[in-house]
């Protein structure tokens, strides 16, 4: 008897299994590594409750079996329900990606008996203090309710804590928490350096040394919890040296849809110049999936240069992280400079030498998400 | 190893669901999923709380005449334990 490999797929055709519903890009939060892209409030024109739930059962018939119900914060939907009981008709597995704000106790019951999963809470830090300053707001122990309700309710928790130089000192507090909450799985989720993280990659970057340390003491905590609860701790790619396969590779997997309906490979590709990207309200899901000019634009391997071209990993890494090696190096078909083989590399190089060679001092002041770009706001929560 | 007359059934943030693309059941959990072919699916059924190992054992046997019960019995005690091992079983009472 054997089971196929997680998440094994058929060859050759590209089959979604995940979709990735942005639901709106406005978040209370203002945390200072957030994905959404820098000008996201260039997208506020939302789709409505019927095009999403379109897009839910195209997304279905095309293969999807996941469906990540994220943003910004999509609690801020007041179609959330109605979203949720369309995925259970449709036997997703719905997974609410949120930051718990704002939610009240008998909304969470709804979803759960509308056919919710899974509830995905992020957590900034173990203190308020240190959690309130990189979220940009005081929401600590609002949190910590939401996620003691997720576990009252019967509702499967993952808690994600997303890790920088300023928390990854304390991934044993984090375990314990999570272990406290009843946590079925703990997302130790490095900062990924896009978007705001790469604004402020200065202060959030850790050294070799700290993110190492934190390592091990995710791998114990792992060892110790198996069959408890699963821990996951996902390193920076600044610290690997070969790139991760981002999103599985480009247009593969995984279907991104944005706030205001465009279909993307992932979170940040609309940030990528000259690609052409199609919108739900346009046209069918089914249809741009297999045609958009921005989804085949890195699908298969004719787009790649040296050193990815006659590399043997290309069919593992897929040449790595398309939104990274053009916020890195200006050039959209470049290697990912995180790879030790990119003629890129130095940058990587010189921002570790960069973390390495840096004082302790004051903490500094982070830029803060905002709907206006490059709006500084290093106030203190 | 997970004892006989232990009653496994998955763990809440289990779903088991048929692959319309493949015909197979597969099981999702957070951001993964595990196709099964269809002895694996057999005995996934069967972890509702219910049954006993040891009962799923004789109803595999039931089904596959062919299989010797002990080679049927070490395949869904090592079936089990992976998914155990990934938290996707509970087998305490």
């Amino acid at each position: 008897m054997s089971v196929s490999p997680e998440r094994a797929g058929t060859s050759g055709e590209h089959r979604p299994y995940t979709l990735v519903a942005e639901l709106t890009y406005l978040c209370p939060l203002r945390c200072a590594y957030c994905s959404n892209p820098l000008d996201y409030a260039r997208h506020a024109s939302t789709l409505d409750t019927g095009t999403w739930l379109e897009v839910l059962r195209s997304a279905e018939a095309l293969g999807v079996v996941q469906l990540n119900l994220t943003g910004g914060e999509p609690l801020l939907r007041k179609d959330l329900e109605a979203l949720v009981a369309e995925a259970e008709h449709l036997q997703l597995y719905t997974n609410l990606i949120t930051s718990g704000v704002p939610l009240a106790r008998e909304r969470l019951r709804e979803l759960r008996d509308l056919g919710l999963d899974n509830v995905q809470l992020s957590i900034q830090d173990v203190t308020a203090a240190g959690a309130d300053r990189i979220a940009g707001r005081r929401t600590f122990q609002r949190k910590l309710h939401v996620a003691r309700w997720v576990k009252e309710l019967s509702l499967p928790l993952t808690l994600n804590i997303v890790l920088h130089r300023e928390n990854l000192d304390h991934v044993e507090e984090m375990v314990a928490l999570a272990e406290q909450l009843d946590a079925d799985r703990l997302e130790l989720a490095n900062t990924q350096y896009l978007g705001w993280a790469l604004l402020n990659r200065a202060h959030l970057l850790p050294s070799r040394e700290q993110l190492a340390r934190a390592r091990a003491v995710a791998a114990a905590a792992r060892e110790r919890l198996k069959g408890r609860m699963e821990i996951l701790f996902v390193t920076p790619d600044y610290y690997v040296e070969t790139p991760k396969a981002c999103m599985d590779g480009w247009g593969r997997r995984f279907i991104v849809v944005s706030p205001d309906g465009l279909v993307l490979p992932c979170h940040l590709a609309h940030t990528l110049p000259g690609l052409e990207f199609e919108s739900v309200r346009e046209r069918p899901l089914a249809e741009i999936w297999r045609d958009s000019p921005g989804l085949n634009a890195f699908r298969g391997e004719e787009w790649m240069a040296e050193p990815c071209r006659s590399c043997e990993r290309r069919s593992v890494d897929f040449g790595g992280c398309r939104c990274q090696a053009y916020h890195l190096t200006g050039r959209i078909t470049a290697t990912d400079p995180a790879c030790s083989l990119s003629p890129d590399h130095g940058l990587i190089e010189a921002a570790r030498a960069e973390v390495a060679g840096a004082s302790a001092g004051a903490p500094p002041s982070l830029t803060y998400r905002s709907a206006r770009l490059g709006e500084a706001s290093p106030s203190r929560p | 190893m997970i004892p006989p007359d232990a009653r496994p059934r998955l763990a809440p943030k289990v779903r088991l669901r048929l692959d319309q693309k493949t015909n197979r059941h597969m099981l999702l959990y957070p951001e993964k999923g595990m196709q099964l072919n269809a002895t694996a699916a057999d005995i996934v059924q069967l972890c509702t709380g219910e049954y006993t190992v040891e009962e799923i054992v004789a109803r595999l046997a039931e089904k596959y005449v062919s299989q010797p019960r002990a080679t049927i019995e070490r395949e869904v005690q090592t079936f089990l334990g992976a998914l155990a091992e990934r938290a996707l079983l509970k087998t305490e009472p």
